[in-house]
């Protein structure tokens, strides 16, 4: 079968009459049984899958058929769907069923999507590289002795195997735009509170957001649009209006503020670093203006992240304890071996790792110092890029200092691991939306790296309609080159 | 029990401050769709949420802000304009989620106070530090399984608000006071059914002793586990006389957290201070901050009921009754509200009051019926009323004879009554005189008596004519007429 890239593409292919859902549906699953050894499922829904195509098939040949009709979806092992296993990779959740869907799972299955299988992910999406895994790592589908990224590593590996059209993942810290850099996929981090997070596994509540990992800029406008908007489920979720992201182009010159604190960052790799200095060019000749801006707190956002979300996560991992579902220690004697027992064994050393760093942080004594300064830098933060982008209408960054890294090579250094997330972290201060675009690839390893595009807070749509006219040109560019 | 003198006794001043948990009642929970209802099969009110499953998210039930703005202003706290909540965070097998969601830095009410009566029966005012919302944990049931504790999950996650009193409080007396005066209010604002027995309101107390003209406050000690206002006073009690039996032998105060044992009425240590939980408090990520509006306030304000103190006021200073009546009328809501539908229909209010808090509530307690059960209409009670007030009826024939005859009969007129059991009063001047002329000539001798000074003889008169007319003859008249005849 050819290789589709969009919903567009495969609607198209079935209208004539190529393939069939069932058909196509049928590819994917063999397309999952080939890639075993990456990983990358840890459960397929074949049954439902293939029922649900012949439905759909249906529903497209009687024209009532939905948005996201011949669209075949992976889940993130983190977003709940009503009577399966949803374990966040995580030992202490293992064979738990999640007793209701995600609001935007429900959202898609209403527009007919045909979901296909839960991915593999870091443990509680806690991870940069999907080695934090209780169910093992993730290879990555173009070179398996690398890592996919993290922690949506098996969503960005679904997509970029082949094994599905899109994948759900979510961002907490870079965990949708790192992998889709590491794999050549697009990722796109909504704004905080365009995407309800009712059914998402909480990491850290106020940094989580669900978004789509995609081969194209379309399809991830599209899935944006179905699961965005208010959801009474969820209080933090926005009511701004949801506007049809996937629609009509706006080719109007944007005025570009490249991150010069990344673009100058001694971390980068100079191959990244020329790359991107590269797209600036690109950019000034397509009509944009792209000027340097500066972020002079980028060296105190990973320390904020890292405070601010552990602290949140220590909460919010409180309820695996044991006691009324998931997993608990068969040397449990009484309530405290209890708690101490289950959550020793079965949470993997990362998670641990940061249940106490969040503990330390909110501690009678320390909050002040921890906590509460971490909420301020991100209020500083905040206001900041609030003003840069009154300034400017999008603001780009590399979504990676370097190109997915091999597997082993930072799992005895987590503060190296930590560093890795230095330009994502920014989208989920601040609270905006950012968007990883698979343009470029490293002549040394032949991996793919990604650039990041960040706008104002719901403002999806010029991002989204400028990140699709950037890719639309490059993919021409790259056939007449 | 720990014997103190009264002498030692004297020498110390009592400190206390409560803080009171009331659950409220609402149909659903406090940030889940699932019932709150108590008595329930365990277990059967429960959600994804109330099981602290994974993906869950709260929301918050409306009625819980008007809840704790009602009672907000009945205790005439500040109301916080813009909130947060927060996490509270511990390890309890009936805490599914392992943190409650509360209020920490911006309690929706402040800055309060009530006035309630001392030891000597004056008005003090207690101040109230703050009101917050917060969620029941479940109930973890150590004594139905030999080998097992059994988790309740019906209670997790029922509204509550914590109303947390100044240490004002100067006597036991008080305490009781203040305690009865918060649960009255709830009743009254029929956002919590009050009920310590079966843990719907329920009470620490925080108490401290230091000698008299001390400035300084002692350590104190919080108590928890008292399941009636009774157990709040012996458990203050003890807990006075066991501070001040430790500083009187030369020892500390140690700040701890005890609890009560009723059935010897003393308290024993749950926790030191060195234990104290490190709650880990801070803002709650998965909700919204919240707005009260000025329009929301309204709102309540608009709907709220008539307050004891303020219906305390009126029948005191309008109606003229006596502080005793109504204390009395204001002390139930329920007995308040049958109050005001009777002087809907008269004008007697002090007879309104008499024939509630003499008849009625002896006929409730008799019978073990609730007001809001009592068949006899408040309107009737006021016909009654009328009956002797147009001296149709006496007043011991309408409290002995006719009222036993109206909670049969709620529908029937008291004057109907009256009449087919033949108990109006014979007010006719010529059937009166009839009578008293035949009584005053049966006991010729008396009669003469009588003219000649011994008036104490009128009884024996009335007695006669009572008699003659079956008991039915309107006393005052039947007086007149025999004085007048005896004067002839």
């Amino acid at each position: 079968m050819k290789e589709y890239t969009s919903l567009a593409q495969i609607r198209g292919a079935l209208d004539e009459g190529l393939f069939t859902l069932p058909e196509l549906t049928e590819h994917y699953l063999k397309r999952i049984e080939e890639t075993r050894e990456l990983n990358i499922f840890l459960e397929t829904f074949e049954a439902e899958a293939r029922e649900r195509a012949e439905s759909v098939q249906k529903k497209i040949a009687a024209g009532t058929a939905g948005k996201l009709a011949g669209m075949v979806v992976a889940l993130k092992d983190n977003i709940c769907y009503a009577g399966r296993k949803v374990s966040a990779a995580s030992k202490i959740l293992e064979n738990f069923q999640s007793l209701f869907s995600a609001t935007a799972v429900q959202r898609m299955l209403d527009e007919d999507v045909v979901f296909i299988g839960r991915v593999n992910c870091d443990e509680f999406a806690m991870g940069g590289s999907n080695e934090n895994s209780s169910f093992g790592p993730v290879k990555n589908p173009l070179n398996p002795a690398y890592v996919p990224g993290g922690s949506s590593g098996g969503s960005a590996a679904a997509v970029a195997a082949g094994c599905c059209l899109a994948a759900l993942g979510s961002d907490t810290g870079g965990s949708i735009r790192q992998p889709a850099s590491f794999c050549g996929t697009v990722g796109l981090k909504p704004t905080y509170g365009r995407v309800s997070r009712h059914g998402l596994i909480a990491f850290a509540s106020s940094f989580d957001q669900i978004g789509p990992i995609t081969r194209s800029v379309s399809d991830a406008a599209l899935i944006l649009e179905v699961i965005a908007g208010k959801d009474e489920m969820d209080s933090t979720s926005a009511s701004a209006p949801v506007t049809a992201y996937a629609g009509e182009r706006d080719s109007a010159p944007m005025k570009i503020g490249y991150i010069e604190e990344c673009i100058d960052n001694d971390a980068l790799d100079p191959e990244v670093r020329k790359q991107h200095l590269t797209l600036i060019d690109e950019l000034r000749g397509a009509g944009h203006t792209v000027e340097p801006v500066h972020l002079e707190e980028l060296a105190y956002l990973v320390p904020a992240y890292y405070v601010l979300t552990t602290a949140e996560a220590s909460s919010n991992l409180s309820r695996y304890d044991g006691i009324h579902y998931g997993y608990r220690s068969e040397a449990a004697t009484d309530i405290d071996s209890t708690y101490v027992k289950s959550r020793s064994e079965a949470f993997g050393k990362e998670v641990k790792r940061r249940i106490m760093l969040g503990t330390f942080v909110l501690s009678s004594g320390y909050y002040d110092a921890y906590y509460a300064k971490g909420q301020k830098v991100r209020r500083i933060l905040k206001e900041k890029t609030d003003a840069l982008l009154e300034q400017y209408d999008l603001l780009l960054s590399p979504t990676t200092p370097h190109t997915a890294f091999k597997l082993g090579e930072n799992t005895e250094d987590p503060i190296k691991m930590y560093l890795e997330d230095i330009f994502t972290v920014h989208a989920n201060l601040a609270g905006i939306p950012a968007v990883s675009l698979p343009l470029f690839t490293h002549p040394e390893n032949g991996l793919p790296f990604g650039a990041q595009f960040s706008a104002k807070a719901f403002n999806e749509k010029d991002l989204l309609s400028f990140a699709h006219n950037l890719m639309q040109r490059r993919a021409l560019a790259k056939k007449e080159g | 029990m720990i014997e103190t003198r009264a002498e030692v006794l004297e020498k110390y001043q009592l400190v206390v401050g409560l803080e009171i948990h009331a659950q409220l009642i609402t149909s659903s929970k406090a940030y889940s769709g699932a019932v709150n209802a108590y008595g329930d099969l365990p277990n059967a009110n429960t959600c994804p949420l109330t099981l602290g499953h994974p993906g869950t998210l709260p929301r918050l039930n409306t009625a819980v802000v008007q809840h704790a703005v009602r009672l907000g202003l009945a205790t005439n706290c500040s109301l916080t304009r813009e909130m947060h909540f927060a996490r509270k965070n511990y390890f309890y097998a009936d805490l599914p989620k392992g943190y409650q969601i509360t209020q920490d830095t911006t309690p929706i009410c402040t800055e309060g106070h009530l006035t309630v009566k001392d030891a000597d029966g004056n008005d003090k005012r207690i101040g109230i530090t703050r009101i917050h919302i917060e969620e029941d944990a479940g109930k973890s049931i150590h004594d139905q399984d030999p080998f097992n504790t059994l988790v309740d999950l019906n209670r997790a996650g029922v509204p509550l608000l914590e109303i947390v009193s100044e240490p004002d409080i100067r006597s036991i007396e008080e305490a009781y006071n203040y305690l009865a005066e918060v649960r009255r209010l709830v009743r009254y604002l029929d956002i919590c059914d009050g009920n310590m027995e079966e843990g719907s309101m329920r009470c620490d107390a925080n108490v401290s002793v230091m000698l008299k003209g001390s400035k300084t406050l002692g350590n104190r000690c919080e108590v928890k586990n008292m399941n009636s206002l009774r157990n709040v006073q012996r458990a203050i009690t003890y807990e006075m006389k066991r501070q001040i039996a430790i500083i009187e032998a030369g020892g500390t105060v140690e700040q701890q957290t005890r609890s009560f044992d009723a059935v010897n009425g003393t308290t024993f240590t749950l926790r030191g201070k060195e234990d104290a939980h490190d709650y880990r408090y801070f803002p709650e990520p998965d909700m919204q901050p919240l707005e009260l509006s000025e329009e929301a306030v309204e709102k309540v304000k608009k709907a709220m009921p008539p307050l004891p103190r303020d219906l305390y006021k009126r029948y005191t200073e309008e109606l003229g009754l006596s502080d005793y009546d109504a204390g009395i009328l204001t002390e139930s809501k329920p007995t308040a509200l049958y109050y005001e539908e009777i002087i809907k229909y008269t004008e007697n209010y002090k007879a309104a009051a008499n024939k509630v808090i003499g008849e009625v509530k002896t006929y409730l307690n008799r019978t073990a019926t609730r007001i809001e059960d009592f068949p006899v209409k408040p309107e009737k009670i006021a016909a009654l009323i009328r009956l002797t007030d147009e001296n149709k009826v006496s007043h011991s024939v309408a409290s002995q004879q006719i009222f036993p005859l109206m909670p049969d009969n709620p529908d029937k007129d008291p004057e109907d009554l009256a009449r087919e059991n033949d108990l109006l009063q014979e007010s006719d001047d010529n059937a009166l005189e009839a009578m008293a002329r035949k009584a005053v000539a049966a006991y010729p001798d008396k009669a003469e008596a009588y003219r000649k000074g011994n008036k104490g003889l009128l009884g024996l008169f009335m007695g006669e004519v009572m008699k003659l007319s079956d008991r039915k003859a309107n006393p005052k008249m039947a007086s007149d007429i025999l004085k007048k005849i005896l004067e002839e």
